[in-house]
């Protein structure tokens, strides 16, 4: 009914001789083709072309951040691919350590790159000394699983299979083997790019980064051997998000380098397991972004989207020395989970285009100095005797501000679990007068609030005059449903003498 | 005898406000560690030392102006304060009201800071000794694991800063003693100056070069600990004859 409706539409498109189409998606043959549009690449359709020649070629890995140098074919050949599944304990951070499993020996694993039309004879090698069998799913592949149920291999096994590496683009490589999820936050992805026939055009430098969340027992930077939290991989909520495997792996001495002048081209994947990056150069504009990996690229971005389980291409110009940071812009992954990493590039200032800082002086602005006049009145009004509850209401609620209300909270909700609520008190309800006590005295041991058992200890606020006691407990007791009524200063006074109550804080001051 | 307490209890507060004796609290030495990433790793010894009870107040600030006239905003020299220096009194030698007078003093440079304490024999606390005293709750010496602990001070930093400042020592002390690490205003350091947190702090760990000659953190240890992150953060961006509305300092001392 639906795709009959959007045919009609279709019809009447057609009809009025317009290539503007409505709300239906439609199909690329539906859609008018119009002179600017770029011709199709074909896809996998025209990516078959004909049997691989010449000799037998070993495909160049390497280590991320690095990427092996273009193919410079310009015929399919027959690619050999060897990869080893290596399960290791590596850092994930400054003495936090972390059982990788591995495709190569690093996280992300080795960059794999042919040519669109290779075949590909692919070796999956899992070390002897492995716990657990494992496969790749290589997403560059035409065929069910991507290759995954060909290459599940047993520790101390090799296998082998081969495809045709029909689709051009930069493609996510994992492993497959249940628990997927738990052997992709291991750090088992890597990318493999498959260059266009006509191969991309040159550049200065080009780089490998890879982002991937990690989820482990201990909090962020915990020290030690961490394990895997499958219940915080369940949950999304990752203990890092790093870049290329682990915090620091391209910071510092590890910094990705370049200098003015020259032109960066990143090949960025997301291994996820869970999360989708937001990713970003700070400090620079994205030239060039091939998104998702394919083959057309938009010009000027900021921040492009990398799926979890996709990839991206970016390529800049740097004209400005200094640090630019890898991010993704998500950004308390950033500064709180490790996502970040830096370029470095070298070379003379260039002023006219960006200045430093140029001025840093004073900026007075308008002020209006504050004041407590609201305490100033209330004292004035006590010693002429004329002080009101109102007036001591407003008094203590300065007063609330600048010392309760850290653990009491401004709205006197208190903190669930370590500080009673003041509003609603079932506390002040029984005994409102009790305020005085507890202020005095402090309060130490388990208490019920509202139905709710706290056990904690407050101190005694022995910083608080008679006068300071009395306004806070004025206000308190006439706010958030409390049942009202008025603590004077001869109240305060008086209960000084009374020795403290069982419940006391013993204070050491 | 019950007058005689009821006399005492009256004094007291206005004493520990006012007295040009200020209260001095002892703190016990011990080992530390910092939240700031050192380069000499992250445990620091602190040697035990007297820190004031309390931040240094207007009417106290004011005493030391009366008897050190090069320090009055209107001689002071440019080099050693800027021109927001003591603004908020309403002339050089006189302040708006006893509210004022016993809310810490705000607007200071550094230079004034540290000429106050030399005044009193005294001297501003390191960034390590502060830190290690501003780790304590009411109850333990190093609070800084709990939650809770982190909470209270956040909230403070979410509070607006338009109101009026309390007086100082309205809150409750600490372990050591001491009040209004937090919650109060933000305190200069001795060594403030060699507190290099990038202002861009997404350059951790690959700060500019001259950043790396200070004695100071590279970087954060412990990201969590905001409230630390946030005084070095707003430290770092001052010269040490900058003055603002919300910074003023105490002092703290050897001891044998």
């Amino acid at each position: 009914m639906k795709s009959a409706t959007c045919r009609h539409a279709l019809i009447l498109v057609a009809a009025l001789a317009t290539a503007a189409l409505g709300g239906c998606s439609a199909s690329r043959e539906d859609a008018s083709p119009t002179a600017t549009a770029p011709p199709e690449t074909g896809g996998s359709l025209k990516g078959d072309f004909g049997p691989p020649q010449g000799p037998e070629i070993k495909a160049v890995l390497t280590d991320p951040p690095m990427v092996p140098p273009p193919t410079g074919r310009h015929a399919p050949a027959k690619v050999v691919v060897e990869l080893d599944v290596v399960e290791k304990e590596m850092p994930i951070s400054e003495g936090v350590t972390y059982t990788f499993w591995t495709f190569g020996g690093t996280v992300p694993g080795k960059f794999i790159r042919v040519r669109q039309g290779d075949t590909v004879v692919f070796h999956l090698r899992n070390m002897p000394d492995s716990k657990m069998p494992h496969n790749i799913d290589l997403h560059g592949v035409t065929g069910p699983g991507g290759g995954a149920a060909s290459s599940f291999t047993a520790p101390g096994h090799v296998s082998r299979f081969t495809f045709k590496a029909l689709n051009a683009g930069l493609f996510v490589y994992h492993c497959a083997t249940a628990p997927v999820g738990m052997h992709i936050a291991n750090g088992m992805y890597g990318l493999i790019l498959i260059e266009p026939p006509e191969g991309l055009p040159p550049v200065d430098h080009e780089y490998y980064v890879m982002q991937g969340d990690f989820y482990t027992t201990g909090k962020y930077r915990e020290k030690g051997h961490q394990p895997f939290d499958m219940q915080k991989a369940i949950d999304e909520n990752p203990t890092y998000v790093l870049f290329n495997g682990s915090e620091g792996a391209l910071t510092g001495d590890k910094a990705l380098t370049a200098k003015v002048g020259e032109s960066v081209r990143l090949y960025v994947g997301n291994g996820g397991p869970n999360l989708v990056s937001s990713f970003h150069v700070i400090g620079e504009i994205f030239d060039k972004v091939w998104l998702e990996g394919g083959t057309r690229f938009q010009e000027n971005v900021q921040t492009t989207l990398i799926p979890s389980g996709g990839a991206a291409i970016m390529q800049f110009h740097l004209e400005v020395p200094g640090s630019y940071v890898l991010v993704d812009h998500s950004i308390f992954r950033a500064f709180n989970k490790g996502a970040l990493a830096i370029l470095k590039a070298d070379g003379p200032e260039n002023k006219a285009i960006y200045s430093g800082k140029e001025v840093d002086a004073m900026y007075l602005g308008d002020r209006a100095a504050p004041n407590l006049a609201a305490v100033a009145t209330a004292a004035t009004a006590n010693q002429a005797g004329t002080l009101t509850q109102e007036d001591q209401a407003k008094a203590g609620q300065a007063l609330f501000a600048g010392t309760c209300s850290t653990c009491h909270q401004p709205n006197g909700e208190g903190m669930a679990g370590v500080f009673p609520p003041l509003a609603k008190s079932s506390t002040l309800a029984e005994n409102p007068k009790r305020i005085i006590e507890i202020m005095m005295h402090g309060l130490n041991g388990p208490v019920t609030v509202n139905g709710k058992e706290y056990n904690s200890t407050m101190p005694a606020q022995t910083q608080l005059t008679d006068d300071e006691i009395a306004n806070i407990g004025t206000y308190v007791l006439n706010s958030w449903g409390n049942p009202g009524g008025r603590i004077t200063k001869e109240e305060v006074t008086e209960a000084r003498k009374a020795p403290p109550p069982a419940d006391a804080a013993t204070g050491q001051h | 005898m019950h007058r005689f307490t009821a006399l005492l209890l009256l004094v007291l507060p206005v004493a520990g406000v006012f007295a040009g004796g200020a209260a001095w609290v002892m703190v016990p030495g011990g080992s530390f560690r910092s939240a700031l990433k050192y380069e000499d790793g992250g445990i620091a010894r602190i040697a035990k030392f007297e820190m004031r009870k309390r931040p240094v107040t207007n009417a106290e600030f004011l005493a030391f102006v009366q008897t050190h006239p090069q320090w009055r905003r209107d001689r002071v020299a440019t080099v050693f304060a800027d021109a927001r220096y003591l603004s908020q009194w309403p002339s050089s030698t006189r302040l708006a009201d006893d509210d004022q007078a016993a809310q810490p003093v705000v607007d200071v440079s550094w230079f004034a800071a540290q000429a106050y304490c030399q005044a009193q024999g005294a001297r501003l606390p390191t960034w390590r000794e502060w830190e290690y005293v501003a780790a304590a709750d009411e109850t333990r010496r190093d609070a800084r694991k709990d939650p809770a602990w982190r909470e209270r001070i956040l909230g403070w930093y979410a509070r607006p800063s338009s109101g009026p400042l309390p007086r100082a020592g309205l809150q409750a002390p600490d372990a050591y003693g001491v009040q209004d690490m937090h919650g109060l205003v933000w305190e200069w350091t001795d060594d403030f100056s060699s507190l290099l947190v990038s202002g861009d702090n997404r350059v951790q760990g690959d700060a500019d070069k001259m950043k790396f000659c200070g004695a100071g953190a590279l970087s954060m240890d412990d990201r969590e600990n905001y409230a630390v992150l946030m005084r070095v953060a707003m430290l770092s961006s001052l010269e040490a004859r900058d003055t603002t509305n919300s910074l003023g300092f105490r002092c703290a001392k050897d001891l044998p």
